[in-house]
């Protein structure tokens, strides 16, 4: 399956802000935010199995309680 | 289990065996993750449905694993809290693997049934962060000590249990109102904390300032956890299974733009629970420090082979490691032995849960070098 990359997200930083120094510090901080994700999901990517359809298709159990 | 897993996949044998700690193949068949508690046989049990059903009903805001896919097969397209809630249709009765009830009847103590009865509970989900299963057992041993010694007064009954529990698994936001017999409207977090403040007060008034540093402990992570379920369940992705589970996912809903049919976010949702410390997306998130340790490795290894000193498993535990040749058999409620010279089986009773401990029997098995002598003594 294809994986979409969406745009980086930098939305916050070009909106209009009457306080200027509140929003730089939030942009900031969302893009550590965003930094911190890609890496555990990068890390996550790694080790996914790799055919998603075909793996959870094939795990059925039988019996159980 | 992962040492068995290994060894059963090295050749000759054909296929690699992985193991996953969840409770649904997404197609229609359940697995249990049971809890069992020692209850005292004198409790009506008609108090044990009463005020426990409510508290289960509400208990998975807390230990839920997390599931993707709504319905038994899976068939409608979303999160839910729980994996065991859509598989439970009756609130009370013996089966396990059909009409699953809420209050499983099932009861052979393994002790004295005059004394003792079991309380077999099947509708737990099988959870990986080690908060999830701390508060999941830590909360439910409180209330059901708090029914045991009457202490509950009021009747919190929901209505319609089995539907109620679907209800509260199928809203991740947490703002399923609950409603009660007397009229009251009330989410499942609002629900936990009514039994957190009766707990509290039981606390206080039985143990005041002699209470264990463990139950103080529950108290407050039950708290603390309920107060950030209430304000935003995502501040407790690094405590709970279902908020962890459901943050990663829908980190890769927003990176990848998936919605909840994708293969993808199916797969998370199983290898989430894939036991393999390279593999295992719980342990992945464990490693990089996302989710919570109570424990440390080392004591988890400790655990495997050590056994807890204050029961009878001490006993049971002890004497197959010590006297290896002349146990012929240990089971919950006896260790019985082969002894040289004697013609029959000898058969020590540990009907008693709370003796065979180390401060009754650690000293005895610590300078006896063969058997005889402790069964001997033990059997007198």
């Amino acid at each position: 399956m294809a994986r979409e990359q969406k745009q980086p997200r930098k939305s916050t930083r070009d909106e209009t802000a009457t306080d200027e120094v509140v929003e730089t510090d939030v942009a900031e901080r969302k893009e550590v935010i965003d930094d911190d994700v890609d890496a555990i999901l990068d890390e996550i990517d790694e080790v996914l199995e790799t055919n998603a359809e075909d793996f959870v298709k094939s795990f059925i159990q039988k019996g159980g309680q | 289990m992962l040492d068995a897993q290994r060894l059963a996949s090295q050749p000759p044998a054909t296929a690699q065996i992985v193991l996953y700690k969840n409770n649904t193949d997404n197609k229609g068949a359940s697995y249990g993750a049971h809890e069992n508690f020692l209850m005292r046989r004198s409790t009506p049990f008609a108090d044990i449905v009463r005020h426990l059903t409510p508290f289960f009903v509400s208990r998975r805001v807390v230990c839920g694993a997390g599931r993707v896919g709504i319905g038994r097969d899976g068939r409608e397209h979303g999160f839910q809290i729980s994996q065991r809630a859509d598989y439970f249709e009756v609130e009370v009765g013996l089966e396990t693997t059909l009409k699953r009830p809420i209050i499983n009847t099932r009861d052979e103590p393994h002790a004295d049934p005059e004394k003792y009865r079991r309380l077999h509970v099947i509708i737990g989900d099988a959870n990986l962060a080690e908060v999830s299963t701390y508060l999941k057992v830590g909360t439910t041993a409180l209330v059901l000590a708090m029914i045991e010694d009457k202490f509950i007064t009021t009747d919190p009954a929901v209505s319609g249990s089995v539907a109620s529990l679907r209800a509260v698994s199928h809203d991740p936001t947490l703002k399923h109102l609950l409603t009660m017999h007397d009229g009251r409207t009330m989410t499942a977090v609002q629900l936990q904390m009514e039994y957190l403040d009766l707990a509290r007060k039981f606390v206080d008034d039985r143990l005041g300032d002699d209470a264990d540093a463990q139950t103080v402990d529950v108290l407050a992570r039950w708290e603390s956890v309920l107060t950030r379920l209430e304000h935003d369940p995502m501040q407790c992705a690094g405590e709970l299974d279902w908020v962890a589970k459901l943050k990663l996912l829908q980190q890769y809903r927003d990176r990848d733009d998936l919605d909840w049919d994708d293969a993808k976010l199916h797969l998370i949702d199983l290898q989430y629970a894939d036991i393999r410390p390279d593999k295992g997306l719980y342990a992945k998130l464990v490693a990089a420090g996302r989710i919570e340790r109570l424990l440390d490795d080392a004591s988890v290894e400790d655990a495997m082979h050590d056994p807890p000193e204050d029961t009878r498993a001490y006993f049971r535990g002890r004497c197959p490691e010590k006297y290896a040749e002349h146990v012929a058999a240990a089971s919950r409620d006896s260790v019985i032995f082969d002894l040289p010279g004697r013609e029959s089986l000898q058969r020590v009773p540990t009907i008693d849960p709370l003796r065979g401990s180390k401060a009754h029997v650690g000293a005895l098995l610590d300078e006896c070098d063969t058997a005889l002598d402790p069964v001997a003594r033990l059997t007198r």
